[in-house]
């Protein structure tokens, strides 16, 4: 019915379907641009790759655990630099997702530099159909709970949202938990497709990928990231378009979207994503509720 | 040892340092981190390595070519993907920005291939040798052409017409406009002044480690960018000031600590400092209005 290489792009399209959905938690709903979310992808495939190797864990289990330390390192990062505003942010995932790759490049328990291999093949389609559904189904249930409306509120305006009683640093580092726990199902589920990870697989490149299919789909819309994730996955396959094409088309991808159509494709126009700007008083365009 | 080690990060800082006021001239004016300007660097190396190897140009003529071309390329970029989204949301604008310096990064790769390229240097291999320290015939010009730029700098931003501008525009953008400046024109003459010095340090990097590649940009953007911030964002001082520690703390983390982790010393110090000031060391702390 399917080939084994249809399985292989649907498969690889539910984990870029986990990435984007909890990317967009953090960057279109909170309002938090972040450009290291590979990082966290990296933490939980390691993790959960070293829990099957060394512990001998069952698949689902490894996979939890590699969710978990994913989540642990997404509350450590957010716990003091989540006080930073919109570009410093950017920047600190930034390097925090060079210093991951850079320390798991330069260990012995994970392979280093020759990377983690002879892990069991234990993704399957039914297992990342589940997964893709678990986190939908958890991103939307904390997205129209009281939760959710609060990291909208922050990134509608951090400091309106402070004066109503929104502990924005707290809301901040639940989202970045939260993302950086999918972000490690996804690792997991990524590191026991391929059975073999190398720190350079999680790169910053990587992560711009997961950014652009957030963008693409819309920011702050679950369903664009699906969509998103989708094309960006099963088109340049389908196309067989070699990865330096790709890699233009994402770089043209951003420009364009963010001229043309700043919402994405199936999102809705937001008045502001993050911090402002001079720049808007300027213009003479006014937020809603600024001076 | 210490005093040897001491020079060469003094030597690279100053390229960082030269980055690093790119971004902050940049930042100062329309508060956006200019993702692309890793880029502006890479291209300066490249046209100032194929003037030297292909044209026989000599170095210095081919280091103001390239400067000059790299400017172009920096207002070019500012006019088509920063301009049309001034009055977007914020991180519109980061993520165009982002988006251009991967645009550029993969244009570079697909003309000139992943390959690094050999860039002759045009210095004899001369080495000064003093009683404490070493010094080589190309780090010298490093270090004067750096100085005599960021002198250059300093002398435009504060004497010049257009340096008021420039300050004014940073400080508070109504009034300045109010004042008849424009605005348009000095964000242009922003990005022609600090691309010019990204592609310097980028020409000067690649003379000194004979080495040229698209992908080059990527990680003394990255640490441009750090200094900056080190130093105080928007704060020109500052940024010479960042780019100079950097330098000096990433030779010695690599000389006393482990060189594997070299990359990873400057985004500690960036977390570090982000935590502790992130207004940077001279930088003022900004109130964030209602």
């Amino acid at each position: 019915m399917l080939s084994s290489y249809h399985v292989q792009i649907i498969i690889l399209s539910g984990i870029n379907v986990i990435m984007a959905a909890s990317l967009n938690l953090i960057t279109g709903y909170t309002g938090q641009l972040s450009i290291g979310h590979a990082a966290f992808m990296s933490i939980g495939a390691y993790a959960s790759g070293l829990a099957t190797l060394l512990l001998g864990f069952p698949f689902y289990l490894s996979l939890f655990i590699g969710a978990l330390v994913a989540s642990a390192f997404g509350v450590l990062l957010g716990l003091p630099t989540l006080k930073l505003k919109g570009d410093y942010l950017a920047i600190v995932t930034l390097g925090f997702c060079e210093i991951v790759r850079i320390v798991i490049l330069n260990m012995d328990i994970t392979g280093g530099a020759v990377g983690l291999r002879g892990l069991p093949k234990e993704t399957d389609l039914l297992t990342v159909v589940v997964c893709v559904i678990i986190t939908l189904l958890v991103l939307t249930r904390i997205l129209h709970s009281r939760v959710g409306h609060a990291l909208i509120a922050i990134r509608e305006d951090e400091t309106a949202a402070e004066g109503m009683g929104i502990n924005t640093t707290y809301y901040k580092v639940i989202a970045f938990g939260v993302g950086a726990f999918f972000a490690g199902l996804g690792g997991g589920l990524f590191s026991h497709f391929f059975r073999y990870i190398h720190p350079n697989s999680f790169d910053f490149m990587r992560s711009i990928e997961q950014l652009c299919m957030v963008v693409l789909g819309g920011l702050g819309n679950l369903w664009g990231s699906v969509v998103g994730a989708v094309a960006l996955t099963a088109i340049p396959e389908l196309l067989r378009a070699s990865a330096d094409y790709r890699q233009l088309f994402y770089g043209a991808l951003l420009i364009i979207m963010m001229r043309v159509r700043p919402e994405g494709l199936l999102g809705t126009r937001s008045e502001g994503f993050g911090i402002k700007s001079k720049f808007f008083r300027y213009s003479g365009w006014k937020k809603k509720g600024e001076a | 040892m210490l005093s040897q080690q001491l020079v060469n990060g003094i030597v690279l800082g100053s390229t960082y340092a030269l980055i690093a006021l790119g971004y902050t001239m940049v930042y100062g004016i329309i508060e956006l981190i200019n993702f692309a300007h890793g880029e502006i660097y890479m291209f300066g190396a490249f046209v100032a390595m194929l003037l030297v190897t292909i044209y026989k140009v000599p170095f210095l003529l081919s280091l103001l070519v390239a400067m000059a071309l790299s400017s172009l390329l920096g207002v070019t970029i500012e006019f088509l993907a920063y301009r049309p989204l001034r009055r977007a949301p914020r991180l519109a604008a980061l993520i165009s920005a982002i988006g251009a310096s991967i645009f550029l990064q993969n244009l570079a790769l697909f003309i000139m291939g992943p390959r690094p390229y050999n860039f002759p240097s045009p210095f004899e291999r001369r080495v000064f040798n003093l009683e404490i320290f070493a010094i080589s015939q190309i780090e010298l010009y490093i270090l004067l052409i750096s100085f005599f730029l960021m002198l250059g700098l300093h002398f435009l931003i504060m004497k010049t017409k257009l340096g008021k501008a420039m300050r004014a525009t940073a400080q508070d953008k109504d009034t300045a406009a109010l004042m008849g400046i424009n605005i348009d024109k000095v964000i242009s003459a922003t990005f022609l002044i600090g691309s010019a010095f990204g592609a310097a340090s980028g020409v000067m990097i690649g003379v000194y480690f004979r080495s040229v590649s698209p992908t080059m940009g990527l990680m003394p953007g990255l640490k441009g960018f750090v200094a900056a911030v080190l130093g105080g964002i928007g704060n020109i001082p500052g940024a010479m000031l960042g780019g100079l520690l950097l330098g000096v703390a990433e030779t010695m983390g690599a000389a006393y600590l482990s060189s594997q982790y070299r990359d990873a010393v400057a985004f500690a110090i960036l977390i570090v400092v982000l935590i502790l000031k992130p207004s940077g060391l001279l930088g003022k702390m900004v109130q964030d209005k209602v």
